[in-house]
């Protein structure tokens, strides 16, 4: 069942790492040799968004935008009616943070092809502070019918994802982070729109990750395991549609579930998850995200400590959860 | 190919437009009278003697293509494209019901021959620029043009303004943009609610080319779209100055009808003002 194949090196202190941005710029060039429909249209973000790989690659098929995040979605529906597949990139805090509405009607709505790419999500994008930390973007784009949403877990992933909705023939929402983190997949780990992984198997609780979480949780479990507490941890890359099957089987054998993200809780991973345990399997669920509130200035890991999102932390909230008798959890 | 009609004949269409929208939103009992009767003229010209289009044939890949922005006016559009043929006249009086591929603003994705959705105002130019972007840059097809209409009151949303900039700077020739400058909007009369001043001088700056136009004048809607095509630099919007409510008489310059439906009494009244000409000629049928 667990044939997912780890980074050998995932617990060394000199793991590779890289940008989860990375791999979608590489992602976008390769899927733009393979399929001349491909465009990518950027406001004004194309190197730190990674778009200039493809640009350089194929720069007839690149569009300069400018600061127009509204003007962004809506051409990108316009160019999708007209045969192409578009990829329109920008910081996810504006895209889809500023134009959720042209999203919602001249893509979700209208049944276009295109994908939104929102880069520099989450409050690792640090020292840039609330404003430019996106922590809505998951609910806002998982809301919306028609729409497909994922979160890679590490560059690797990333790649594998960009070249996924390249060709998937809907709309859909990738979410990218800014700063290095470390490659937790290997180049033959799998990668299908709608399927979560089992990247460790455990028997007392189920910890479910998505984006750059999922490492953190790999840490979490092995602090776990030194305490005795047996851990699964399941990494969950796409949203919507959310891999309800392997989720519910996992939490079938250990009863307890753990879901994290960069991200706010309501309505976004945590929420999915809570919503589908609700209906199909109650069962005491802990949230781990940001908690109804807005992030701030600070170093990416100094955040990540602060929030209580490293592995570290993370342990030590899991270990209380697993030893409380109650049925329910609430954080907030 | 559909059919290019005299512009007798497109009088006399965008008669039959006014019409059916009277009856359509009517039956819905909601609906926009004054936008959807102001660009009857344009929309007939459009559907019946400009358009390279095929409406047995909705997705047929050499077309021109219509882009409509202001969405709350889709009654007339869609019975432009009930009398071009793309669907029965009877579905025309599903408009806004349970299941009707008729929806209230338009959705792509229920009827073919509808190449946007929209609604939510400001979109519109948007997607037409996309699309006059793959024609130029992308597909070189420079023979198939990409028309736009839109609202006066809508350009209060920047969106427009970023599209605006986008076909100026790309120089979209084949982008064809009309403004249906009715001077109306749901609060009032659009210099009242957001004043919008130079329109001209505003679309000139942005890169485009600017014609005014008479908006029921067939002959100038001809005129300004064969001068749209032959500039072959910058894209051309077309300000359409329009009578809001035009050809039902109770309804012109009348903000107040621009997001009501008329009633039963209002519709036979609208129905007689259009069959008579304005109360020009006698209508049998309509004189009780």
């Amino acid at each position: 069942m667990n044939n997912y194949l780890l980074n050998p090196d995932i617990f060394n202190d000199d793991v590779k790492q890289e940008p989860i941005r990375a791999g979608f710029g590489r992602g976008l060039r390769a899927a733009g040799e393979s399929n001349d429909k491909i465009v990518a249209l950027c406001a004004d973000l194309t190197e730190s968004t990674q778009v200039h790989l493809f640009r350089d690659a194929f720069p007839d098929r690149f569009i300069q935008i400018g600061i127009a995040e509204q003007n962004l979605a809506a051409v990108a529906s316009g160019l999708a009616r007209a045969g192409k597949i578009p990829f329109a990139v920008g910081y996810a805090a504006f895209h889809p943070g500023r134009n959720w509405e042209q999203i919602k009607t001249t893509i979700a709505l209208n049944d276009q092809p295109v994908k939104i790419v929102g880069s520099h999500a989450g409050v690792t994008v640090g020292p840039d502070g609330a404003t430019h930390q996106m922590l809505e973007d998951i609910a806002l784009m998982r809301v919306l019918p028609n729409m497909i949403v994922v979160v890679p877990g590490d560059s690797l992933e990333a790649e594998k994802a960009t070249r996924a909705i390249a060709e998937n023939g809907k709309p859909s929402y990738l979410r990218l982070s800014r700063e290095k983190s470390p490659i937790m997949s290997t180049d033959n780990s799998p990668f299908e729109i709608g399927k979560a992984y089992i990247l460790r198997e455990g028997s007392d609780v189920s910890l479910m990750g998505t984006g750059i979480m999922t490492y953190q949780l790999l840490v979490a479990a092995k602090i776990l395991a030194e305490q005795g507490i047996n851990a699964e941890v399941v990494h969950v890359p796409t949203i919507k549609p959310l891999d309800n099957q392997t989720i519910l089987e996992s939490v079938r054998r250990t009863g307890r579930v753990v879901t994290a993200e960069e991200a706010q809780v309501a309505g976004g991973f945590g929420g999915a998850v809570a919503e589908l345990l609700s209906t199909d399997l109650p069962t005491p669920l802990l949230r781990i995200g940001m908690l109804d509130r807005y992030g701030e200035s600070g170093t990416p890991h100094e955040l990540l400590e602060y929030f209580g999102l490293t592995g570290q932390k993370m342990a030590e909230k899991i270990i209380e959860f697993v030893h409380t008798k109650s049925q329910y959890h609430r954080e907030y | 190919m559909g059919e290019k009609l005299s512009i007798i004949q497109i009088q006399r269409k965008a008669n039959a437009l006014r019409e059916d929208i009277i009856n359509m939103l009517e039956a819905a009992g909601s609906g926009h009278c004054a936008g959807s009767l102001d660009l009857a003229d344009i929309m007939a010209t459009l559907y019946f003697n400009l358009m390279n289009i095929d409406p047995t044939n909705p997705d047929w890949a050499d077309r021109d293509v219509f882009f409509l922005s202001n969405g709350h006016t889709v009654p007339v559009q869609y019975a432009a494209m009930a009398e071009a043929g793309y669907f029965d006249k009877a579905e025309l009086l599903t408009l806004r019901k349970l299941g009707s591929r008729l929806q209230g603003h338009p959705e792509r994705s229920r009827l073919p021959g509808l190449e946007n959705t929209s609604g939510p105002l400001g979109s519109g130019l948007s997607q037409a620029a996309g699309y006059a972007y793959s024609l130029q840059y992308l597909d070189d097809s420079k023979h198939r043009f990409v028309y736009c209409v839109m609202g006066d009151g809508e350009l209060d949303e920047g969106n427009n303004w970023e599209a605006a900039m986008f076909a100026g700077k790309y120089k979209l020739s084949q982008l064809v943009a009309f403004i249906d400058r009715n001077n109306i909007q749901i609060d009032g009369n659009t210099e009242d609610v957001m004043p919008l001043g130079d329109l001209v001088g505003k679309w000139e700056s942005f890169g485009w080319h600017v014609l005014e136009i008479d908006g029921h004048n067939i002959q100038s809607i001809i005129d300004a779209v064969n001068t749209a095509k032959a500039i072959t630099n910058r894209p051309t919007v077309i300000i359409a100055h329009t009578i809001p409510g035009k050809g039902v008489d109770f309804m012109e310059y009348d903000y107040r009808w621009h997001g009501v439906a008329p009633n039963s009494e209002q519709a036979k009244n609208a129905m007689q003002k259009l069959r008579s000409l304005d109360g020009k000629i006698s209508s049998g049928n309509y004189n009780e």
